[in-house]
Formats: structure tokens, sequence, C-alpha cells
């Protein structure tokens, strides 16, 4: 086993919305370079309770880069700066004992801020409940190439359904706009026979939703593909500039 | 949250996730399960001693939601290895190492075991009710089965 680690943590804690905020420095001791920065978060948490203190809030669910739960700022970038990488699957190994490490929430104003590393991301559902789902009942598994997808179009709606939802999209914006996110899932239907009947809709929709929920609008400086887990491409942003055109001239 | 210990929630959970290893494995026996009956009860209780809760009730609290589950987990873990004691056969992901083929497969007891079983809560400190279904096969017969 290697070596235990030693960081000093400084993490944003704000009690409820109306709180002020502000850092709270932390020792992280004898921790593990084989922990994952949320494993290291909950050894903390285990030792400020014993403390008597509150812990630290933050999200997580599935711990293996699918769900989308985690959501940290890590000195500075969403989810850390490795690459196509959760905040849950960044491991301590990528930080040199001794180092500080600097934690805070996705801050948009379209995310309210809940606690501490917790904000309120359902501004997402609303914008998928407005058009980002097929509504015709599909029934049970159809068979394999009944319905023919041309293999450039699976693939492509196959990257933009890798869109894991988490908003570090939003949080690397200067603008905090949600193109990237939407975009994906505009993109994931639009590519598939399945979203074809309710394509232009769709576009209109969710865009409209997505300017109603106070994003800004995208600049193209590409922060978002730079800090996505899922390395989406802002070429879907592209497309949904497409699709919108399209859905408004007929 | 009225505990006032000084452990998390997660520190039992983890003791929980011991015991259930080591005895209600996927390989468990008679005195196994019987050792875990009684090592569960004692971590409830201490959970019940111990525990803290920081924070408040009307605010986000992930450590109220990891204890409310911890709780529920603790209860039924113990019905668990009730029920996996009562199941003096193998079955399925259920080996009880008594029970066991020449060549170490599970060896199922139809007989007396082809049935599903529920458990019916009685109170807290009571002994559940065990309710049975049997279970009537008209197209195939009962086989031992064989991953070899
Ligand atoms: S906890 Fe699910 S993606 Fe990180």
């Amino acid at each position: 086993m290697s070596a235990l680690r030693n960081y000093t943590l400084r993490v944003w804690r704000q009690k409820n919305p109306k709180d002020k905020g502000a850092f709270a420095k932390y020792k992280a001791t004898n921790i593990s370079p084989d922990m994952s920065l949320l494993e290291m978060l909950d050894v903390i948490n285990d030792r400020l309770i014993h403390d008597g203190k509150e812990p630290i809030a933050f999200e997580s669910d599935c711990r293996e880069g699918i769900c989308g739960a985690c959501s940290i700022v890590i000195n500075g970038i969403p989810h850390g700066k490795e690459r196509g990488t959760t905040a849950c699957q960044l491991h301590m190994r990528h930080f040199a004992s001794g180092e500080t490490i600097t934690l805070e929430p996705w801050r948009a104003k379209a995310f309210p801020m809940v606690k501490d590393l917790v904000v309120d991301r359902d501004a997402f559902e609303r914008i998928q409940q407005a058009g980002g789902y097929v509504s015709v009942n599909t029934g049970s598994a159809p068979d394999a190439h009944s319905i023919l997808v041309h293999k450039d179009d699976s693939d492509k709606a196959f990257d933009a359904a890798a869109c894991i939802g988490c908003g570090a999209c939003v949080a690397a914006c200067k603008n905090a706009s949600a193109s990237l996110f939407v975009a994906a899932k505009i993109s994931q239907l639009a590519h598939l026979p399945q979203g074809d009947p309710e394509r232009k809709n769709r576009a209109k929709s969710m865009i409209m939703q997505m300017d109603k929920e106070g994003f800004g609008s995208c600049a193209n400086t590409l922060e978002c593909e730079a800090v996505c887990p899922k390395e989406i491409s802002t070429r879907v942003i592209a497309e949904m500039n497409w699709e919108f055109i399209r859905a408004s001239v007929d | 949250m009225a505990v006032k210990g000084n452990q998390s929630p997660d520190v039992f959970h983890r003791e929980l996730g011991k015991i259930m290893w080591n005895d209600c494995g996927m390989a468990r026996t008679e005195s196994s399960l019987k050792r875990a009956l009684e090592e569960i009860p004692k971590l409830r209780e201490s959970f019940w001693n111990e525990v803290r809760v920081p924070g408040e009730v009307d605010e986000l609290n992930p450590t109220l939601e990891k204890a409310l589950r911890v709780a529920d987990f603790l209860e039924f873990s113990q019905l668990v290895c009730q029920d996996a004691l009562e199941r003096q056969e193998s079955c399925g992901g259920h080996f009880r190492q008594e029970y066991q083929t020449e060549d170490g497969e599970a060896k199922r007891d139809d007989a007396n075991f082809c049935h599903v079983a529920a458990w019916e809560h009685q109170g807290e400190g009571q002994k559940p009710k065990r309710h049975q279904e049997e279970l009537e096969f008209k197209e195939i017969a009962l086989a031992q089965r064989s991953y070899k």
C-alpha cells in the first residue's frame, strides 16, 4: 500500500440559503491515495460528527460516474482537473501530499444554494420535462434491426446520451449557460427515428424552458466541453441551434 | 436526533456490514446465523445509545437520512438472518453449509421447504410470524441444479 497523505481542505460552508457562507479549513490526515475524493470527505465527516460538529453536506449516489449527483468544484474546476472524470471517480493519488484543496459548490443563479456543497438542480428536470422525451408508447423492446438507424447517427445519438445531467457545464461557463446539457438531450433524440415526430416542438420547448430558468447564453467559450465528465462535444450545441432554426422556419 | 452519542451512523453501518458479510454471506451456517442474531440486537442497542446526528430536522440533513436508513437496516438484517436460519436447506443464493451435496452443490429440501415465506411484524421485541405459501410445479419436475 502506498504511503498515506495529508491535505489541507478549504471547503465552502453555508448552513442554508440565507446564510452568507464562508470557507472553512480542515486538516485531512492519513488519507489513502486509493480513496476517492468523496471517500475522503466521508472520513472527514465521520470525524466531524465524532467531534460534535456538522458534517460537510455534499451529494453523491452511484459513485461510479453514471448518475450525475456528485457536483463539486475542485480547485476551481468542476469535477477537478482530471479529464472525463466525475468528482466521485477522482482519486486522491492525483493530489500531492501537503496540497491545499479547495472545494466549492456549483455556482449559478439557476442552481439555488441548498447547503455547503449542495445546490438545487431541479431546473434541469424542468427542462427535461419540457420536451426531453418520446411520448409514443414504444411497447416492449423491438427486434434488433427492425428500425434501421444509420451507424453515424446511432454513434452521435449515443455520444449525446452519455450526458449524466450533472451540471458541470453550467458551473464552468462564465455565462452559466446550460447549452451543453440541453443540446445533448436535443441531439440525442434528433438523431433517432423515434425522436423525429416531436423534434420541432422539443427543440422549441426545451430552449424556452432553459431561458426561463435563468441560464445564460452560449458564447462559444467551450469551457463546458473541457470540464464535461462525459466529454460531450460542443458539436451538439451547433446541432441544437440548427434544430431551433429548423423548428422556427416552418 | 435526541440520542446524544458521538458516533456517525456510518460507523454502525460498517459494523453491521461486517456481521452480515461474515455470518450471513453466501455461505452461512446455523452457528454463524445464531451468532449474528446475538450480535445485531447488541449493535442495534448501541446505535440507539451512541449515534450522533448533528444539524437541523427542517434543513437538508444527510446524516439524518443515513441514520434513518441504518435504523431500518438494523431491523431488516435481523429478519434476514432469522429467515436464513429457519430455511434448513440450500437454495439459490442461500447456501447453508450443512446442506450440500457430496460435490459441494446446493442441496434443496423440497419435501419441507418447497414454499415461499413471508414474515409478519408482531410488535417491537416480539418474534415475527412466519407465513408460507406452497409452490406447485405442474409442468416441470424439480431437480438439482448444477453449474458445473
Ligand atoms: S456519484 Fe454518481 S456520478 Fe458521481
